[in-house]
């Protein structure tokens, strides 16, 4: 790698980091604000204009907290969840391509080898993209194993052991969901999953492979622990779940885990399956288009996870664990099946 | 109209089979037989209590079933009783549509009664209530310890002669509610009495095995303050903003329920206008009751947008409340024989409005839950209770009609002028979550139609009845004339002087029976005034109701049986 190249991965990694930060911070509001929409409520909207410095304040006031240790707590891995977590949540961002590549413009000021560069907004291009996510996305378990664990109290235990039982189970549909658009793109690479949806809007992976879009979406939600499938944090049975004792800034960074990785989700079931920064529409849109076009697909999969919790009820324990071992996994698993087959018959695409 | 001067009558001999087949049974260990204001009260013996309790439940022919009360009452130094103590239990038979009083007279030296938790499961709370307030030993109990006050409590709050200004240091709570088998390795949890499903302050202990319940425990009287001592204080009239604290999701419907307690014990009735405009703030009440029950349900669920729908609901209906009387949560609206005041002259269009609301949240409500799947498989077949033990745990209203027993005073017992009114008891069939869910849906359809007939031929004329020595005389007299002067000074400083004798008054309260049984001595206070809480009978099932299920299905259970702890503690 060269010198220049490590420069341009060091400012993407800055971007996309603060891009991250940025969305998370407004996802507060928005999900704030939305809800209270769908609630017949106002939200917040006195801390600035439409209350867009909530999150601010919000930031403020966690910041200044008092920091509670619990008596009895395993301080280290107390202090260590809230940080795996948070950095498990980040590392995923690594692989993902956030547009498509663009030609930097040729102005003067620019030093000469950036002049008309092409650049992909993506950190690293890793040959192994989609497993590398699912890896991090797996320590992640880990960090609210702990919490539960380090805690010691008995609500964030059970919290803990409910996540732990849960992430486990919704990963393996997950990842079975990921197998046919592997197949079918020939490509572990986000890029290449992207590019294999190009063209007319029937070529993208939610018509595709419509079954696995479904059981990504629903086991996707599992793994960010939103409504219906928020039972490690149960408000009304488990008080707070895994975080229950956790406080000030701890409390943020695992809040702000949760949040970094419904935004992931997100951007995966657009590239994935939406056809990431194509329009379908059969010609390559330019580059800037292309890119409001997968921010529009995300925010809308972030509206239908906020819609979501507007709307469903909770599920049950056992309930739960039923629909993602008895429905999902086999649909997953059949899904893969055809698709191979089609692929053996038919070529990729 | 009755004259409120009338005494009670010397007991006659009643030709009622339950007096006939008691006496068959005990002989001589009858010691009295009472009718009177409608109310059939019988008086055993301490040794027959037992016997009589269980003829009146399992004899074919009486099947006094449903539990409804049991309460103690202080004769301390009064004439006409040599024992201090009396017990008095409330049945009620579901087939043959009867209420019934049996008393058992107890002596101070030996202030002991056996238990009869073997006839009616219910009478476990209500036993160690007695036991708690009156220090009435119950022979045979299986936990005799203080229920409404706390653990280190002295003395017996409701007995004539405990001082009130004495005041307890009690320091902490009790620390364990069940006893942890030997080398158990199983956790015990406390789920309350600060914790998000509780909504309101009472506790579960329960012993967990992973997310199963294996054994559980509550523990209420978080919020007692004794509404009935203060109630034996208390004029008749001032005891109306007390029953607003009882449950005060339904204050109005309280205050009905008593004030016709009270008129019963009177003999005095309400005008007409004054009873449909009763009849139809209830039934407003009611439906806010099911919607703030639901609402809260499906909240504990994790679903919290339907329960801002129905507070849409709830906020029109405490509009129309407000223009009635002023206030919206605790009303005070009712007077003893009537009402404090007419109700606006847009009464019936604002409710109309009312009425609209609580269509449009209805409908949106039912589209959001009825037949979501994820709602539905967390309440069906969860929290089943037959309608035997409904029956036995003392259970009312729709967790009882929910089991599918379609026992609703307002059908069988019509107060108020409910039986002009056309409306239908829904019942289920499972009596599961889901059942009392649907039933409670239902009841707000049924309660929008009896409004809407109330509406269509409400009465003109006054809301409160004319009889000078239970109603004020209206304002411009007491200014211009004399007699009515002394009337109002006369009725203000010494009350209302009800006959001396006994009654229970019952109404369907948002979560059931409502009883309030009175005793007056002829006294302008109440000698004894025992609520019956419909929800504290329904809340002593719930501990046994979750063993063996699920943490999350007792998360569910608890917010379908609308447990408020306002009348759970009193």
């Amino acid at each position: 790698m060269t010198l220049q190249a490590l420069l341009i991965a060091l400012v993407l990694i800055v971007v996309i980091f603060h891009a991250h930060l940025g969305l998370f911070s407004g996802m507060t509001l928005i999900e704030r604000r939305v809800l209270a929409f769908m609630q017949f409520r106002l939200g917040p909207n006195r801390t600035g204009p439409f209350g867009l410095l909530q999150p601010v304040a919000d930031g403020i006031k966690l910041f200044f907290k008092e920091e509670v240790m619990p008596e009895g707590a395993n301080k280290f891995g107390f202090f260590l969840a809230p940080m795996v977590a948070i950095v498990c949540a980040f590392s995923a961002m690594a692989v993902i391509p956030y547009g498509p590549a663009f030609h930097l413009p040729s102005f003067g000021f620019m030093p000469e080898w950036l002049r008309g560069r092409l650049i992909t907004p993506q950190i690293a291009d890793l040959e192994i993209g989609l497993l590398f996510i699912f890896a991090v996305n797996a320590v992640g378990v880990y960090a609210i194993v702990m919490a539960g664990w380090a805690a010691n109290n008995k609500f964030s235990l059970l919290g803990g052991l409910r996540s732990s039982a849960q992430m486990f189970s919704y990963e393996l549909a997950l990842g079975l969901s990921w197998v046919g658009i592997i197949m079918l793109a020939g490509s572990f690479k986000v890029g290449d999953i992207v590019e294999a949806q190009a063209g007319p809007i029937w070529k993208w992976n939610l018509f595709m492979q419509f079954p696995a879009f479904v059981v990504y979406l629903i086991a996707g939600t599992a793994e960010v622990s939103r409504l219906p499938f928020d039972l490690p944090e149960g408000e009304t049975e488990l008080v707070a779940g895994f975080h229950t004792e956790y406080s000030s800034m701890k409390f943020a960074l695992i809040q702000m885990a949760e949040y970094v990785n419904m935004i992931t989700v997100a951007v995966l079931v657009a590239l994935l399956f939406l056809g990431g920064w194509h329009l379908g529409l059969g010609f390559a849109a330019p580059p800037l288009v292309g890119f409001l076009a997968f921010l529009a697909k995300v925010g809308a999969i972030l509206f239908f996870f906020i819609w979501l919790r507007g709307t469903l009820p909770r599920f049950r324990y056992d309930q739960l664990m039923d629909f993602g071992w008895k429905i999902l996994i086999p649909i997953a698993a059949i899904n893969i099946l055809v698709t191979a087959g089609l692929v053996a018959f038919l070529g990729q695409r | 109209m009755a004259s409120v001067l009338e005494t009670p009558q010397a007991p006659a001999a009643s030709t009622s089979p339950t007096v006939r087949i008691l006496r068959e049974k005990l002989g001589d260990q009858v010691l009295r037989v009472d009718e009177w204001r409608g109310d059939l009260a019988v008086t055993v013996s301490r040794k027959a209590w037992v016997e009589a309790a269980r003829t009146l439940s399992f004899h074919p022919e009486l099947d006094y079933k449903l539990f409804l009360d049991l309460c103690g009452v202080d004769w301390l130094d009064r004439d006409g009783h040599d024992d201090r103590f009396e017990v008095a239990l409330h049945v009620y038979s579901v087939s043959h549509k009867h209420h019934v009083r049996l008393k058992v007279p107890i002596p101070e030296s030996d202030a002991t009664l056996d238990t009869i938790v073997g006839v009616y499961k219910g009478a476990n709370w209500f036993e160690r209530e007695t036991w708690d307030l009156y220090g009435i030993v119950f022979n045979g109990h299986p936990n005799l310890s203080r229920l409404l006050t706390h653990d280190s409590f002295v003395g017996h709050p409701m007995r004539k002669d405990y001082e009130t200004p004495k005041r307890h240091l009690l320091k902490e709570a009790k620390q364990w509610l069940l006893k942890v088998p030997e080398g158990s390795e199983h956790m015990i949890v406390n789920i309350g009495p600060s914790h998000p499903a509780m909504h309101g302050a009472f506790r579960v202990q329960a012993l967990m095995d992973g997310e199963t319940i294996q054994d559980a425990e509550a523990e209420i009287g978080y919020m007692h303050r004794n509404f009935e001592k203060m109630a034996e204080e208390r004029t008749y009239w001032q005891v109306i903003p007390y029953t607003d604290r009882l449950n005060y999701c339904s204050a109005f419907m309280n205050g009905h329920g008593y004030a016709l307690a009270v008129e019963k014990l009177l003999g005095v009735p309400a005008p007409p206008r004054a009873e449909a405009i009763r009849v139809i703030l209830s039934e407003f009440s009611r439906i806010m009751d099911h919607f703030i029950c639901i609402g809260a349900n499906v909240v504990d669920l994790g679903a919290i947008t339907p329960f801002f729908v129905v507070f849409r609901a709830r906020e029109a209906i405490y509009d129309l409340i407000e223009a009635c009387c002023g206030a919206r949560l605790t009303v005070s609206y009712v007077r003893i024989g009537g009402l404090a005041q007419d109700v606006p002259d847009d009464f019936e269009a604002r409710a109309r409005t009312a009425i609209a609301s609580v269509r449009d949240v209805t409908s949106q409500m039912e589209k959001l839950l009825t037949r979501n799947p994820i709602f539905a498989n967390r309440f069906k077949d969860v929290g089943v209770m037959s309608a035997e033990d409904a029956l036995s745990w003392g259970w009312v209203g729709p967790c009882l009609r929910g089991s599918g027993v379609a026992y609703d005073v307002r059908k069988d017992h019509p107060y108020s002028g409910y039986e002009q009114y056309d409306f239908d008891v829904p019942v289920g069939t499972v009596g599961d979550c889901y059942d009392r869910y649907l039933v409670r849906v239902e009841e707000i359809h049924q309660s929008v139609r009896i409004i809407e007939q109330a509406l269509a031929k409400l009465p003109k004329g006054p809301v409160i009845t004319d009889d000078k020595k239970v109603a004020l005389p209206p304002k411009s007299e007491v200014y211009s004339n004399i007699e009515a002067l002394m009337n109002h000074f006369k009725l203000v400083y010494e009350g209302i002087l009800p006959p001396a004798g006994e009654v229970y008054g019952y109404t369907e309260g948002a979560n059931g029976e409502l009883g309030f049984y009175i005793v007056s001595d002829g006294g302008k206070f109440p000698y004894r005034l025992k609520v019956r809480p419909p929800c504290f009978a329904i809340y002593a099932a719930f501990s046994e109701m979750i063993k063996g299920g699920l943490l999350a299905d007792a998360v569910a259970i608890i917010g379908g049986l609308n447990v408020i702890a306002g009348e759970l503690d009193r």
